[in-house]
């Protein structure tokens, strides 16, 4: 057996542990795009901001894709995907024969068609070789714009001020963080990082950005009219799946490449994982591309251990981002901005602009659905459990959930026995 | 893998779990000192809690799952499944302090340090002679250590 995963992020590695779990001796051929072993993507930022050093950045040991009996082709990229013959070709010029393959190419950064978008000086901060340059250039340059609002481009403008460069943020959305946040989170982390002099602009975004002779970046012209003059942009709108190469194959692919419950694509022993796929929902039951870090990781290692004749779905996707403005953290779970006046959703709230603490609670149909917690996160996960065990919440139950936290003697007793303390197993008695 | 499986039915809410688990994680290896001094200057802290609700009771720590919320969640790699004793172990070095782990761990088994940006989580006592200080230390037998 040859498994062929085409790309190296945490899917990958995810798939690498899954088929692991139940195949020891397959082949595994890993195509990787980037020139390094497989790194935590989000720890760019921390790199940046100079918290870490480079030998922190790899997800996994030295010794892993040896120990995992893994060949890495590191700098390859797959050109195309034969599903007919079983093969991916590479722009090295070989061709791999798989019996089962997995596609897990990431996302791409969506660049929006804004004049002078293209050339020197622009940089999506989605990959280590950005950050890198961002570090070198971080001593010679005194001023950058972010356009987007999100947990990406707020973490590029958070380390860029920490590299002593000045940042102002724009944002088209009437505040940040408007994905997972609500207005009143996005707030709380909006005003953390003005705090800090990181200049932070709603409801605006750049319309132009403009260019000296030398074709350098200028500055940016904003669509209220404002001239902010900078030496680099950071262009953080979002990521779009990039599933050329599975459309390209004549993989079946909508917003993301279409996967069922076993992660399978519409191609026979086909896969995909990860930010490209798009996969089922835990809480909606749809097929949605969720671009977190988690579902990438839980996306790979179901496909992993499928693809090794496991047969055991996923579980399905769980939106959830778990995130620090300048030491105030926020983790964000579930469904959090239900559609205004949907009678079927009750949203509890509790804000403390003093402490800097928010907690907004969504269920519906008597279930927590989703979950805010800005400031003390340190029932996080305990939360998390309500929706992830679909766990029914009336009356009495559901108001010390709101008035007192969640506690494990709230979930159901079966649900408490078989998790902390099940039968033993005949043959261990 | 032998696992610690923790009895409510029996738990008399004693919190010996919790000082035997910073004991055998403290520096000095003495309770006294673990709990006067070094829980303060190092923010040494239990592994294992004690939930109570009215004469109920239970200890809690790390499940060591086949397939845990944490090592998924893991942006830094510091939270890994070691596939040879089955620990999910963690590599303080490693971690930056996200709480991606403390939101995608359902059983609230991972706690923020109280000085430093890292996690708190049990490593099973996986170098101490007589495994788990917990169960070892347990007065009614309401921890086991076994498989399941």
């Amino acid at each position: 057996m040859t498994y062929v995963i085409i790309g190296n992020g945490v899917a990958s590695i995810g798939a690498i542990e899954g088929i692991r779990r139940y195949d020891a001796k397959g082949k595994i051929v890993v195509l990787a795009q980037e020139d390094t072993p497989a790194y935590g993507r989000p720890l760019i930022s921390y790199f940046l901001a100079g918290k870490i050093g480079p030998e922190r950045l790899p997800l996994r040991g030295d010794d892993y894709y040896v120990k995992n009996g893994v060949e890495l082709k590191l700098g390859t990229t797959a050109t195309a995907v034969d599903t007919a013959k079983k093969t991916v070709t590479t722009d090295k010029g070989d061709s791999i024969k798989y019996d089962r393959l997995l596609i897990c190419t990431g996302g791409v950064p969506f660049v929006p068609p804004i004049t002078g978008v293209k050339g020197p000086d622009i940089y999506s901060f989605t990959t280590l070789a950005h950050a890198k340059t961002l570090i070198e250039l971080s001593s010679k340059i005194k001023r950058a714009v972010v356009i987007g609002g999100g947990l990406i481009g707020l973490k590029a403008a958070e380390s860029l001020h920490d590299r002593g460069v000045s940042v102002t943020i724009v944002e088209l959305a009437p505040r940040i963080l408007s994905g997972g946040f609500d207005e009143k989170a996005g707030k709380l982390a909006g005003n953390r990082l003005k705090k800090v002099g990181i200049d932070v602009n709603c409801g605006v975004t750049a319309k132009e950005i403009q260019r000296g002779k030398d074709e350098h970046v200028k500055g940016v012209l904003l669509t209220d009219g404002r001239f902010l003059e900078c030496d680099v942009v950071v262009v953080a709108i979002g990521v779009v799946p990039n599933s050329a190469l599975a459309k390209e194959a004549g993989i079946k692919v909508e917003r993301g490449i279409f996967v069922d419950e076993k992660l399978a694509t519409s191609a026979k022993d086909v896969y995909a994982a990860g930010d490209v796929a798009q996969a089922i929902d835990m809480l909606s039951g749809e097929h949605r591309v969720v671009p977190i870090w988690p579902n990438a990781y839980n996306q790979g290692f179901a496909s992993g251990r499928n693809m090794a004749g496991a047969k055991q779905p996923y579980q399905g996707g769980l939106p959830m981002n778990s995130i620090s403005f300048y030491g105030l953290p926020t983790i964000s779970v579930g469904t959090v901005n239900p559609p205004e006046g949907d009678k079927n959703f009750e949203i509890h709230a509790q804000l403390d602009e003093e402490k800097e603490t928010y907690r907004k609670l969504v269920f519906r149909d008597g279930r927590l659905v989703g979950y805010v917690l800005v400031g003390d996160i340190d029932k996080g996960g305990m939360y998390t459990a309500f929706i992830k065990f679909a766990m029914p919440l009336a009356g009495e139950d559901k108001d010390k959930l709101i008035n007192a936290g969640p506690e494990v003697f709230l979930w159901p007793p079966e649900l408490f026995n078989e998790t902390w303390n099940p039968e033993p197993a005949a043959d261990a008695r | 893998m032998k696992r610690v499986y923790p009895n409510k039915d029996v738990c008399i809410g004693c919190h010996i779990c919790e000082l035997a688990c910073i004991t055998a994680h403290s520096q000095s290896k003495d309770l006294i000192l673990a709990y006067t001094q070094e829980r303060g200057q190092t923010g040494l802290s239990s592994c294992k809690h004690v939930h109570e609700e009215g004469p109920v009771c239970v200890a809690l720590s790390c499940r060591h799952c086949d397939e845990p919320s944490c090592v998924a969640a893991c942006i830094s790699g510091a939270l890994q499944k070691d596939p040879e004793t089955g620990r999910t172990v963690y590599n303080r070095e490693k971690c930056v302090g996200c709480w991606s782990c403390l939101m995608a761990c359902p059983y609230g088994a991972i706690s923020r340090h109280p000085l430093e940006q890292k996690i708190v989580k049990c490593d099973l006592c996986y170098d101490r002679q007589g495994g788990p200080a917990c169960v070892a230390a347990c007065p009614n037998k309401a921890l086991k250590q076994e498989e399941r």
